[in-house]
């Protein structure tokens, strides 16, 4: 009883932090900075969640752009749909949006998940590159399907019904809220009997299963869970501008999101976090490069890959005071 | 049924090209077991080295002046381009893809990936993003046979690309460095043990990979008019379908599953629709990938407990 | 009533028989050796029985009932336990944490118990890692829980895989060559557990190993194979004068002893396939 009061009065603590951060941040940085760490929020949330299969799980993903802009399609068409009806009801401005964007986002991240549910389960039988090769070719299906859906703007994009575009819900507060829950869930899957199973399966998935791992279906699992994820930062992503279009979503999008995890280190959600950030902040200080910058930026991937293939931690877990306070308990 | 002739044409042209790419992903594949995405910008730099070889032998001056380039320099132009493309692949491989060999499986491939990135982004710096027209190495000849029009253009590209193909396979089968080859895909260790240097052989792979796709690089700027930096994207990816679709590391499979993706390809454009051309392409991969990943023509491997 | 039972067993390797035709019953109880040269088919058998090859031809029984061509994860959680020839640990997971994956089959709390982190969740962990230390305490593994299992010796990861296997809860294991790569002290170590686990935990054990004095000081009933079948089953002393064993051993030719000697020096039983026993 005393742990759940505990939990509930951090979590108040937490959720009040985050929004006078936010109240800090948007009163003080100018807008362009602000964007700068929307989006770096974003990425973080990206990279825990795809570290899940590529890291924990082993399997490679890399077509996780296909799960973000089912995400943000879903998000952003829920999000135009729900709003009339829901400021009907709910009455006040405030409310009635946050209810909205965050029915909004849970819709993405369920269409994404069974995105990745239907991707998962007849390919994840296959392994290494093979695996790779399918969910590229899922997502650029994805991306294809959007660009040729007249409902949802085709390659024009999708702007919504207003002539200002999507509404602009995206926040400090929303984005963080949603970056400290998705980290936890992902670090408590991460390290619980399920996690464990899954970094057996990476490690060795005769021997798993010979351990009466069901592997088949945890990959899974694995995979639509992270793919929700990604729809969730679909969703965040999608009510930021005034409107998405299918080549937010390209290849490179995907490759983004792995520079990040393999960066911070595959297999380390703190490694996932330094690598999000890393990467909003490195690929805006580089804008002034111009052409030079994607050079640069490919580059980096190059030359970290053959210098240090394990990333700036490998596996290993950073020690934040949220990991020091409790020793977690099993880390793969 | 002219119409469908008329696709299946244009198919046979298209997927020949595609088969040329093929041939480097299902080579590599073979020997390192890597996805070797650098080779849609190996291919790309192919079809600039052409356009920049023809363009100095003078074709621009030729063009003007109503005549047509020659054959001796449109060999020449061949081989330049395929001689850059082949100093790049090695190139590739040593600087990148040699200081991984024992790294896990997965290194290689993002290494790969970034290679590629970095290309097609050097390709911009240097060639600028804008689409240029393919210098008319040939000149369009068109023949009539009763409403299906075959150009002298669609006949080179699956002439040359035949060619290659049948010049590959003798290469393959009839020489030390195809044995090599041939052995160094099957058991690096063992081809080692018995005196093949994996390094060389390997480089040589990458060469004659390249090579060919520098090859598909100026049919393709022939067939399509205009190049961009960006052109081997795609392109690319649709010819490592087809290597997939062949089997993986079989080098017959990529001619034929080169040619299946460019008649599918025309046959859905010109019966279904254009838009769903390139979704269908990588549905065939997927629905490929889950019922019988080892492609047409490879075998099953059974890992050993 | 019978453990394990294999009627006419068969597996086929594109045109290679690697076993045909293989008939063998396990008492409960018992600790039984599977031996034979190399490439004999031990290990396919044992691949068959806990389903990484599905048989093509005969059935495999299990405690009453028929489980050939059973998944692998299915013929463990029904209580099949096993270790591999060519160890198959987790490598940068923990000792510790290789015991507990196989607790998988009896964990309690779900994927959202683990999310929110209740009670059960931590009831399942304290009793994991409790069960896991008692595991590792049999193998003398204890110290070294904290450790990343690669970088344990040779002779600590096979123990280890046993312990691992140990925390399925199996009514019957199966190990394949525990004592490879082991000196005669630990050799001699391993005979001592595996008795314990019979004795003690009151498990059924098959065996496959080459080292002759660890089969026949802990078997009570030993199967022979060669090429794919079956030669002699019987108690070790039985086994130890059976002619047709020592001929699978030494060489085919059983003349006079001179050309058997010379035969096990000149043409070992070694030069046969390698492939899918090795």
């Amino acid at each position: 009883m005393t742990r759940w009061l505990v939990r509930v009065a951090v979590s108040t603590a937490v959720v009040a932090g985050i929004y006078g951060i936010g109240a800090g941040v948007e009163a003080t940085m100018i807008e362009y900075v602000q964007r700068i760490v929307l989006i770096a929020g974003i990425n973080v949330i990206l990279a825990v969640g795809l570290g899940l299969i590529n890291g924990t799980t082993g399997q490679f993903s890399i077509g996780h752009a296909g799960f973000m802009a089912i995400g943000a399609y879903t998000a952003a068409f829920t999000g135009v749909q729900l709003a009339p009806a829901l400021s009907g009801l709910a009455g006040a401005g405030a409310l009635s949006e946050a209810v909205t964007f965050n029915l909004a986002l849970l819709a993405g991240a369920v269409m994404a998940g069974v995105a990745g549910l239907l991707v998962g389960i007849p390919s994840l039988r296959l392994k290494g590159d093979y695996l790779a090769i399918v969910t590229l070719g899922f997502g650029e299906i994805i991306r294809l399907l959007f660009n040729n859906t007249q409902a949802l703007g085709a390659a024009t994009g999708y702007f919504g019904n207003d002539p200002s575009g999507l509404p602009p819900y995206t926040s400090f507060f929303w984005v963080y809220l949603w970056v400290v829950v998705i980290v936890l869930v992902i670090r408590n899957i991460t390290f619980s009997q399920t996690g464990r199973s899954l970094t057996a399966i990476r490690e060795d998935e005769i021997a798993a299963e010979a351990m009466a791992t069901p592997t088949t279906r945890l990959k899974v699992t694995a995979f639509s869970i992270s793919a929700a994820t990604a729809g969730i930062a679909g969703g965040l992503f999608a009510h930021m501008q005034s409107g998405i279009r299918p080549e937010d979503f390209k290849f490179e999008k995907s490759i983004d999101m792995i520079v990040m995890i393999i960066i911070g280190g595959l297999g380390s959600i703190t490694g996932a976090i330094i690598g999000g950030i890393f990467l909003a902040v490195t690929l805006e200080l580089m804008r002034d490069l111009q052409e030079w910058r994607l050079i640069l930026y490919a580059l980096l991937l190059v030359v970290i890959m053959i210098v240090r293939p394990q990333g700036l931690l490998g596996t290993r877990e950073l020690s934040l005071a949220m990991f020091a306070r409790k020793k977690a308990p099993s880390k793969p | 049924m002219s119409q469908f002739i008329q696709q299946v044409i244009n198919g046979l042209s298209l997927g020949s090209i595609y088969a040329l790419i093929a041939l480097g992903y299902t080579m590599v594949y073979g020997v390192l077991k890597l996805i070797n995405f650098a080779h849609s910008e190996v291919f790309m730099v192919g079809a600039y080295s052409g356009f920049y070889a023809a363009t100095f032998l003078g074709i621009d001056a030729l063009d003007q002046s109503g005549q047509s380039f020659p054959l001796y320099l449109a060999l020449v132009v061949l081989i330049v381009a395929m001689l850059v493309s082949a100093t790049l692949g090695m190139t590739i491989e040593r600087l990148a893809y040699r200081p991984l060999r024992n790294a896990p499986r997965l290194t290689p491939l993002i290494t790969a990936i970034g290679m590629s990135l970095l290309l097609q982004n050097l390709g911009m710096l240097i060639f600028t993003p804008n689409p240029r027209r393919y210098p008319p190495i040939l000149r369009e000849v068109r023949f009539d046979f009763g409403g299906v029009i075959v150009t002298n253009i669609k006949l080179t590209i699956f002439a040359v690309a035949m060619a290659l193909m049948v010049g590959l396979w003798f290469l393959v089968n009839r020489t030390w460095t195809g044995r090599a080859m041939r052995a160094v895909s099957m058991n690096l260790d063992a081809a080692r043990l018995m005196g093949i240097d994996p390094d060389r052989t390997i480089g040589k792979t990458f060469a004659i990979g390249s090579a060919l796709a520098a090859a598909g690089g100026i049919l393709f700027g022939l067939d399509q008019i205009t190049i961009n930096p960006t052109m081997g994207t795609l392109t690319g990816l649709k010819a490592f379908v087809a290597a997939v679709l062949g089997g993986i590391g079989n080098i017959p499979g990529a001619a034929l599953g080169g040619l299946l993706i460019g008649l599918s390809e025309q046959l859905v454009a010109g019966y279904i629709s254009p838009d769903y051309r390139d979704a269908i392409t990588f549905l065939i991969l997927i629905v490929i990938l889950i019922l019988r990943p080892e492609g047409i023509l490879g075998v099953v491997r059974q890992e050993k407990v | 009533m019978t453990l394990l039972a294999l009627s006419a067993v068969e597996k086929v390797f594109g045109g290679l028989r690697a076993i045909g035709g293989v008939s063998l019953a396990v008492e409960p109880g018992q600790i039984f050796g599977l031996i034979g040269p190399n490439g004999a088919g031990k290990t396919t058998i044992f691949n068959v029985v806990t389903g990484v090859y599905r048989p093509d031809g005969g059935r495999v029984t299990f405690d009453g009932e028929d489980i050939s061509g059973w998944l692998p994860a299915k013929v463990a959680a029904r209580g099949i336990a096993r270790t591999f020839q060519n160890i198959r640990l987790f490598r940068s997971m923990t000792v510790e944490q290789n015991v507990m994956v196989a607790g998988f089959r009896i964990h309690k709390a779900g994927l959202l118990s683990a999310i929110v982190r209740n009670r059960r969740y931590h009831d399942d962990e304290r009793e994991f890692s409790r069960r896991a230390a008692e595991l590792l305490d049999i193998f003398k593994l204890r110290e070294l829980a904290g450790e990343p299992a690669a970088s344990l010796p040779y002779g600590s990861q096979r123990r280890l895989e046993i312990a691992r296997a140990l925390m399925l809860s199996p009514k019957l294991l199966l190990l394949d060559e525990p004592a490879a790569g082991m000196n005669s002290q630990e050799a001699r170590a391993l005979v001592e557990q595996i008795r314990f686990l019979r004795d003690e935990l009151g498990l059924t054990v098959v065996l496959v190993e080459h080292n002759m004095s660890v089969v026949m000081s802990v078997c009570e009933q030993i199967h022979v194979v060669d090429h794919g079948e079956t030669i002699a089953e019987g108690p070790p002393e039985q086994i130890r004068e059976h002619p047709k064993v020592l001929a699978a051993y030494l060489g085919e030719e059983s003349e006079a002893q001179a050309v058997k000697d010379y035969e096990a020096v000149s043409r070992p039983s070694h030069e046969r396939p390698e492939e899918p026993d090795a």
